[in-house]
């Protein structure tokens, strides 16, 4: 595992180079006005600029916002004695901090304890999250934000070297995007660790997902803007102990995901799941399942389709499936499900020397609960693998 | 209240005896340049800096307005002279490079009535520039706030309830959170289906400012009187108004693939049967966000009455719950049939 550290020199370089009149804006903690002159600085900065946020805590009441082009918001580093952006007290704002603009860096800063969503991006392009911590201090609870990391309906997004704790949804959650890489990142005691959710082109790995009720999911839901999600490749995790009660609001998807799911791939084609290291998810390492709700989008593909398991290590799993029937099944089988569970619908090709076990549910409209659970094998020749996600190099330079 | 819609009246009477052009006092270069000036008075968009004397081309109402916390909103149009508005087969408005919106916010039992803040939306050749205003505690000039500022106000809503709360002034990028089009700043309010001209606004004056008066035809009802629509047209009246700026393809809330414009067909994507896609807490553990015929159980009541920022629609703009207008919504969704999805 590869952490990026940017270091003090790489910085002075990047300051070195950018043009001449961008600047570097410094917002302190101090002062009875410090919230309200950090928006201003988020409000006034122009392209170029970096918002430096100094060491200390900001006790905000509302939602931070930045739609300014091209413009690093970096803070003194995500822990003690680094820049805190605390939202306890938060009175307005669907998120901490929303970002709108395109070429955005975020960097070494702190997000605690959002009332919503933790740090949201819509429709911005090039966005660079990095070193950054998002979290709910208090842990697992239904009263937590959302999502933590959380951008939407963008093009080229980079998430390295994050952590985010406790999410009521998902840890890290990219929606509805394009040429997606997520790497090197900590998500742990989240309902789902990272979520990639009706996006094309992303790549999962070298990220740690561990104590969430889900590890890794990548879903498509109906009736969105953007659907048909695929060119998925999930890879070089640790995906272990997926073992914390389900804790998201009724409703929302990820209300479903049984607790101790390593990694969920729901509806999407072509997902290549490979080399990672499994361990501990008591409902299974690999799920791989239909849309199985009613709906009627005609335009909507509920069956996962080309999805490929291969090469990954997997440790002990499916000790304790949180499904409806799971624990009759494993009794049935010795005490546990093999670490793949597949609802029978769609297809994919499991390369894995590990059991695998089909609920027999080809048809999505049947029921969860006519399951006819089949140990099978899912052998064949995967189709040709997905190409690396390549990002635009000044969002690699960024990192660096 | 009354007494500044009195003054209003009689300034908007001066200004149409003057031939209806907006008197020279606007700093129309000011207005079209790039500056942000600190204090609202440097526009001269008031007589006086006197904010019940507006220097307007036309004043207007809405026949369904956005909720902002019970406030009493006064909107005016400031159109450069011998500039002329259009109005787009869609409806919406073309102003031209030169227009002010200016909309003020108070509460008639509160500091006198006198306006809390004004907001301007100006359109600058650049595109159109959102500025917030917060009025002096003089209540002599405003002050520019560009980063917002909650507002301690009180006040009492129609059935008499006090309220005491925290009111948001929004900050110049939330004013665009909502008024963003595929990511640039537009008017909401003014348009054709919607906006009613002061009746002291004769046809000479629509014909001055307008290129096609005769389409300023508003068809939308008004969401509290059931003599100007059906229940459902009202209902869909008050999520255009209160929804639609976020919840349309273009929009800040576009992800969501919920669309609440007056021009949306009623299914999946206008909430019927509808499962949350980002609400989060806002589900309120439900699986829609309109079950028809439960208002109990449809998430939309359910983020409607809530103030709690990760739950509260809209996002931005609220810190009450407007009883009434959910009461509204309640009655459209419990009349649905309940096997309409």
């Amino acid at each position: 595992m590869r952490f990026h550290v940017l270091s003090l020199a790489a910085a002075m370089v990047a300051v070195a180079a950018s043009p001449a009149a961008a600047k570097t804006i410094n917002v302190s903690a101090e002062g009875a006005d410090a919230n309200e002159k950090l928006q201003e600085a988020l409000i006034l900065a122009e392209p170029g600029d970096v918002v430096q946020l100094g060491a200390g805590t900001w006790t905000l009441t509302d939602g931070l916002s930045l739609d300014v082009d091209n413009v690093t918001l970096r803070g003194a580093g995500t822990g003690e004695g680094g820049s805190i952006l605390d939202f306890s007290g938060q009175q307005g704002a669907g998120e901490g901090l929303l970002v709108t603009s395109d070429d955005v860096l975020l960097a070494n800063f702190a997000v605690l304890n959002t009332r919503g969503d933790g740090i949201k991006s819509k429709g911005a392009d090039r966005i660079v999250y990095n070193e950054l911590r998002v979290e709910w201090t208090a842990g697992p609870k239904e009263a937590n934000g959302a999502y933590g990391i959380y951008p939407v309906e963008s093009q080229d997004v980079l998430i390295d070297s994050v952590y985010v704790r406790g999410a009521s949804d998902a840890g890290i959650y990219v929606g509805q995007s394009r040429n997606i890489v997520v790497r090197d990142s900590i998500a742990t005691e989240n309902v789902a660790g990272i979520e990639i959710e009706n996006c094309f082109d992303a790549d999962v790995h070298d990220n740690i997902a561990t104590k969430n009720t889900g590890g890794i999911l990548v879903f498509d839901l109906p009736n969105l803007p953007q659907q048909g999600g695929h060119n998925v490749r999930v890879f070089d995790n640790v995906v272990s102990d997926n073992s914390t009660p389900n804790f998201a609001p009724k409703g929302n998807i990820v209300a479903s995901v049984p607790t101790g799911t390593g990694v969920l791939v729901m509806a999407n084609r072509n997902v290549e799941v490979f080399d990672n290291v499994f361990e501990d998810n008591g409902t299974a390492n690999v799920m791989i399942v239909g849309y199985r709700y009613d709906q009627k989008d005609p335009k909507y593909q509920p069956l996962p389709r080309q999805i490929v398991v291969r090469d990954n290590a997997h440790g002990k799993a499916g000790f304790a499936p949180a499904f409806p029937g799971g624990a009759e099944i494993a009794a049935a089988m010795g005490g546990a499900i093999p670490p793949v569970l597949w609802d029978g619908a769609g297809d994919a090709i499991v390369l894995d020397d590990v059991g695998i076990l089909s609920l027999g549910l080809p048809d999505v409209t049947t029921p969860q609960s006519e399951a006819k659970p089949v140990p099978v094998k899912l052998g064949g020749t995967p189709p040709p693998a997905l190409p690396a996600i390549v990002l635009p190099e000044g969002m690699e330079a960024k990192v660096q | 209240m009354k007494r500044i819609a009195a003054a209003l009246i009689a300034a908007l009477l001066c200004a149409s005896a003057g031939g209806g052009a907006a008197p020279a006092a606007v700093d129309q270069a000011l207005i079209e340049g790039s500056a942000m000036p600190a204090k609202l008075s440097a526009f001269g968009l008031f007589a006086g800096n006197d904010p019940a004397r507006p220097v307007a081309s036309f004043a207007y109402t809405l026949r369904t307005p956005l909720f902002s916390d019970y406030a009493e909103k006064h909107r005016f149009v400031s159109i450069p002279a011998g500039k002329r508005a259009t109005v787009l087969a869609d409806g919406t408005v073309d102003f031209p490079v030169g227009t002010v919106i200016v909309k003020s916010f108070g509460w008639p039992d509160f500091n006198e009535g006198r306006p809390v803040e004004t907001r301007l939306l100006i359109h600058r050749a650049s595109g159109w520039v959102a500025l917030p205003y917060i009025w002096d505690a003089d209540g002599k000039d405003a002050s520019l706030a560009i980063a917002g500022r909650r507002v301690p106000v009180a006040f009492k809503s129609p059935d008499g309830t006090a309220h005491a709360i925290q009111y948001g002034v929004p900050n110049r990028n939330q004013c665009k959170e909502c008024h963003s089009r595929a990511g640039t700043i537009v008017p909401i309010g003014p348009k054709a289906r919607n906006m009613v001209l002061a009746d002291t606004v004769g046809a000479d004056t629509r014909a001055l400012y307008f290129t096609n008066p005769a389409a300023l035809k508003p068809v939308m009802p008004r969401w509290d009187d059931p003599a100007s629509g059906t229940l459902q047209d009202r209902a869909r009246a008050y999520l255009e108004a209160n929804c639609a700026h976020c919840h349309n393809p273009e929009g800040s809330a576009s992800n969501s693939g919920l669309f609440l414009r007056w021009t949306d067909p009623v299914g999946v994507n206008y909430g019927i049967g509808k499962r949350p896609t980002a609400a989060g807490r806002g589900s309120g553990g439900m699986d829609f966000a309109i079950q028809p015929g439960d208002p109990d159980h449809s998430f939309l009541i359910y983020r409607l009455e809530s103030l709690d920022p990760g739950i509260a629609m809209p996002e931005l703009g609220r810190s009450a719950v407007h009883k009434e207008g959910a009461a509204l919504l309640r009655e459209w969704i419990a009349a649905m049939p309940k096997d309409a999805h």
